[in-house]
């Protein structure tokens, strides 16, 4: 295979503080070769980057790929496909599958369905308790032995504290995470932010102290244990501060944040007929777990991301079937797919200035790596480190496009971003040195 | 537009005058006579008519009004409605004799739905019907017993009267289209 | 406990000069402009969309007066009543309005038909369109779903009350209750007492009565008020006072309009008992003689005597309950005619 020279666009590697105007990249047998300021082509392909910027390939550390189990809504195919296509070459699948991924087999079926299908690198998390039900601890070595980078139950909270406890020490074993979906199960029942779109709406709201509770006993049993907690999908001002005052407590804490929780709040449920007069909507398509909630919290998630209290930002990508959020919203399911919009979201963040691009990026490449310690595994994952996998991804800052179901490679259609336009686009993705996804105009 | 003017206060008085002295002579009396005005202006209309009644024979005239915005039978093209209103027909309508009373005379349309909303309220003797004006173009076989006058019309001129009690003025004027 | 009030709506949502009277003739195309498709809530509501409606059940009641109270304005119309939830009086009401303008009048319970079954509710929207249902009335436990409803289907849809968010004819006849019994609402101090998070009565009299310049109070525990309401950061909210002692919303109020408290409210832990909530939220007449004199009191029914209403006061002088039925079908007239009229 020939060397690939991509060329002419701005270089960010933000874990090697690289940050070249006109910078090119080379890749030689599927690793990055050398990253310089003007690389000559010697034969090499040549990918044109003019305009664009380059950019180590996107972590995920949160995606639901559904398979096993729930393959109508999504399958490691299409999930991973749906991953490049929004510049994601690595992708953390989350274990609430069925059967759960809490054993050796089902995480050794996850593995091989993706080295058979996948078209990025998936990551497998463990459950936290056998079969996600939250009362006994899941064989956690064995399940890191079989190749997982964490532990979770998300799409529940682990709600005994002493379960939690207990997971956080064991985990010491294999010093991997536990990353906990916050939620204190008797405040749950709402659909969504607990305010007053849920009063007008007239739906039962989930309060923000639901999450704030969780993740203060989560920190509570962080600093007790020594042990190693993940805030996952924090979406509170309250959230934010707490993690934020635990880590200047020296607290061994991480945290990510989605990108609809840095751009839109409570109101997307009223639709997008909202103020016109016209009626509400009700949109399903804005109904997940945790909630949009008000612009002050999406402000403290962004200002967080900004001055690194949440180390990434993860989709937490939730695909459902047409009927599952065609219905009234009490019945809808909870999720929205994250993968193909995530860029033009973040930049939605970016555009409003408290979050930089480096910033955002950053959190997009080495920050999950070094919040789940990936690169253990993985030496130079989320980078453009000469010698590393050849993940990259060149994105087009300031191409606006329209977000169209049909055109979506996730089976899941399911966003409240339906017909919206959003500014910046993945224009191609480079996996292990091989281009697996390009669209110029 | 250009407008004319076609009756003038004086010639609405005559008319209505006329109409009264009319209706008794037909009736031969008052006895089981009601009056019932068509919203909107056959409503002052009935009224004057009422009251010239009371001038030349005994007793008082009971006065009915009636708003058919509920029996019209081309709601959907009527394009900016009106307003639908109460009817208030304080009286027994049964074995009486009904004179209703409008403005203008048109297609016959709302006078059907006058006479569906009128049986919906009792079975009268008779109804008769006074109009101040016969503009023509009928649609349906509805003929007026009392006119105040003829005015021969193309279908899309606008006649237009205006009363005090409405308009501030007593006029009738037609606004035609170029010739 | 007052908590602050935050601006008043703008001027121009004040309610006009009172309605024409029954004897004032009104100029031709005094256009009544009625444009919405739907009524699903009365959020979005002009002041001048809710005259069209009093206005017109006006009409509607005169032709309730009548000995024959039948009218042919709605013959070939096909009206559909779909109740995901029990109701005798409101569903009877619709029927009632329905039959009175001549429509056909179709009632459907979730009880023994499909929708039992499973079936959803889009798929039950669109098979009734699809049989001639011109108007669906649709009662549902979730709010929200006539809203689903309008969108999926091609029928008319009149929200009679979804979960916990509207109930626009309800707040629609209590206004034309009120405005009846105390003349016109702007600058009326109007209070609406209990379980305020859970009605969909309490939000549609709110939404109707700030369009109409009342000034609103909402008094209950507060674990049974919504989240916000009264807030000078609830944008999107009507301004409205919060009380959580009686005694003192009652004060020179022009009205007091009561809800129904439901058992489930103690079994899901938000009410201690029964008793301690009529101790102090009942309205009974030692309360009622802090009000104006001759304040009325409304409620939507079904009444738990001894609970938020004491027996002397729904049956009192004071109660407009029964002129709050008869100005339902009135009201309820009057929205499908207003529907139906440029179809």
């Amino acid at each position: 295979m020939s060397d690939i020279l991509i060329r002419g666009g701005r270089v960010l590697d933000p874990a090697n503080g690289v940050d070249l105007a006109r910078g090119s990249v080379r890749v030689r047998d599927g690793r990055i070769a050398a990253v310089g300021a003007d690389l000559p082509a010697n034969g090499a392909r040549v990918i044109d980057a003019e305009g664009l910027l380059v950019c180590p390939g996107f972590v995920d550390l949160h995606s639901h790929l559904r398979e096993p189990g729930f393959e109508y809504k999504e399958t490691i195919a299409s999930g991973t496909l749906a991953a490049a296509r929004g510049g994601f070459t690595t992708v953390c699948a989350m274990p609430n599958t069925e059967p759960p991924l809490d054993s050796k087999a089902a995480v050794d079926f996850v593995l091989g369905r993706a080295a058979a299908e996948g078209v990025v690198r998936v990551l497998p998390i463990g459950c936290v308790t056998k079969g996600r039900a939250g009362k006994a601890l899941a064989e956690l070595a064995e399940l890191a032995a079989a190749g997982c980078v964490g532990f979770s139950d998300d799409g529940s909270p682990v709600g005994d504290a002493a379960i939690m406890r207990r997971a956080l020490e064991y985990a010491k074993i294999v010093d991997l995470p536990v990353i906990d979906h916050c939620e204190d199960p008797a405040l749950a029942g709402g659909v969504m932010h607990e305010g007053w779109v849920s009063t007008r709406l007239g739906l039962r709201g989930i309060p923000a102290a639901s999450e704030e509770s969780a993740i203060a006993r989560d920190l509570a049993l962080a600093a007790q244990t020594g042990a190693h907690v993940h805030i996952a999908h924090i979406s509170t001002a309250g959230g934010v501060a707490l993690v934020r005052a635990a880590r200047g407590a020296g607290l061994r804490v991480s945290a990510e944040v989605t990108p609809h929780h840095l751009a839109l709040d409570h109101e997307t449920v009223m639709g997008p007929s909202r103020g016109s007069g016209r009626g509400l909507a009700y949109d399903t398509g804005a109904k997940m777990y945790p909630p949009l909630r008000r612009a002050e919290d999406v402000e403290a998630c962004v200002a967080g991301l900004a001055n690194g209290t949440i180390d990434a930002v993860a989709t937490d990508h939730a695909p459902h079937a047409v009927q599952e959020k065609l219905c009234e919203f009490d019945a809808a399911a909870f999720g929205m797919v994250g993968l193909e919009t995530a860029f033009g979201l973040g930049l939605r963040a970016v555009a409003t200035g408290a979050l930089s691009l480096e910033r955002l990026i950053e959190a997009l490449t080495i920050g999950p790596v070094r919040a789940l310690h990936l690169d253990r595994r993985l030496p130079g994952l989320g980078t453009l480190t000469v010698g590393a996998a050849a993940d990259l991804v060149l994105l087009d800052p300031e191409r606006e496009w329209t977000v169209d179901a049909d055109a979506l490679a996730s089976k899941g259609k399911n966003t409240p971003l339906i017909g919206r336009t959003l500014r910046g686009r993945v224009v191609a993705t480079l996996y292990g040195g091989e281009l697996i996804h390009e669209e110029r105009p | 537009m250009p407008e004319r003017v076609l009756m003038t206060a004086e010639d609405l008085r005559r008319a209505l005058v006329r109409i009264a002295h009319e209706i008794v002579e037909a009736h031969r009396g008052t006895r089981d006579l009601v009056i019932i005005g068509m919203r909107t202006r056959g409503v002052p209309l009935a009224r004057r008519i009422a009251a010239a009644i009371e001038e030349i024979e005994d007793g008082a005239l009971p006065v009915g009004v009636l708003d058919v915005g509920l029996y019209r039978d081309d709601l959907s093209t009527r394009g900016a409605s009106v307003q639908i209103a109460p009817s208030d027909i304080p009286f027994d309508v049964a074995g009486k004799r009904v004179v209703l009373v409008d403005d203008v005379l048109f297609t016959g349309r709302t006078i059907r739905a006058a006479l569906d909303a009128v049986t919906d309220f009792g079975r009268p003797q008779r109804i008769q019907l006074a109009v101040l004006i016969d503009r023509g173009h009928r649609e349906l076989p509805i003929r007026p017993d009392y006119i105040g006058k003829n005015i021969p019309t193309a279908r899309d001129d606008d006649v237009q009267v205006r009363l005090v009690e409405t308009d501030g003025r007593d006029e009738v004027a037609i606004i035609g289209q170029e010739e | 406990m007052v908590r602050s009030r935050p601006a008043a709506l703008p001027e121009s949502a004040q309610a006009p000069n009172g309605a024409a009277s029954l004897e004032a003739p009104q100029p031709d195309g005094g256009a009544a402009v009625w444009q919405r498709r739907h009524v699903l809530d009365l959020d979005d509501f002009r002041v001048d969309e809710i005259e069209i409606i009093l206005e017109t059940a006006k009409a509607m009641k005169e032709v309730l007066a009548r000995e024959v109270a039948r009218v042919p304005t709605l013959r070939g119309t096909t009206i559909v009543t779909l109740f995901y939830e029990a109701s005798t009086r409101t569903r009877a009401s619709f029927e009632l309005a329905g039959k009175v303008l001549g429509a056909d009048v179709i009632n459907l319970t979730a009880a023994g038909s499909s929708i039992e079954k499973g079936e959803s509710l889009i798929d039950t929207v669109r098979t009734l369109r699809a049989i001639g249902a011109h108007v669906l009335v649709l009662r549902h436990p979730m709010s929200g779903a006539p809203y689903l409803a309008a969108a999926e289907g091609d029928a008319q849809v009149v929200n009679a009350g979804d979960g916990w968010h509207a109930h626009p004819t309800q707040g629609l006849l209590d206004l034309y209750t009120l405005r009846a019994a105390i003349g016109p609402l702007a600058g009326k101090r109007i209070v609406i007492v209990g379980d305020v998070a859970h009605s969909r009565v309490a939000r549609s009299d709110i939404w109707g009565l700030s369009r109409l310049g009342a000034d609103v109070v909402v008094c209950g525990p507060p674990t049974l008020l919504p989240a916000e309401l009264g807030s000078e950061h609830a944008a999107g909210l009507p301004p409205v006072a919060v009380e959580t002692d009686l005694d003192r919303a009652v004060e020179d109020a022009d009205a007091v309009m009561t809800l129904r408290l439901q058992q489930e409210r103690m079994t899901a832990g938000l009410l201690p008992s029964l008793r301690e909530y009529s101790r102090l939220y009942q309205v009974n007449e030692e309360r009622m003689a802090r009000a104006r004199p001759g304040a009325p009191v409304l409620h939507p029914g079904p009444m738990n005597e001894g609970v938020e209403i004491s027996a002397a006061v729904a049956h009192g002088a004071r109660s407009l309950v029964e002129e709050q039925v008869t100005n339902g079908v009135a009201v309820r007239m009057a929205v499908l005619y207003l529907l139906r009229r440029d179809q």
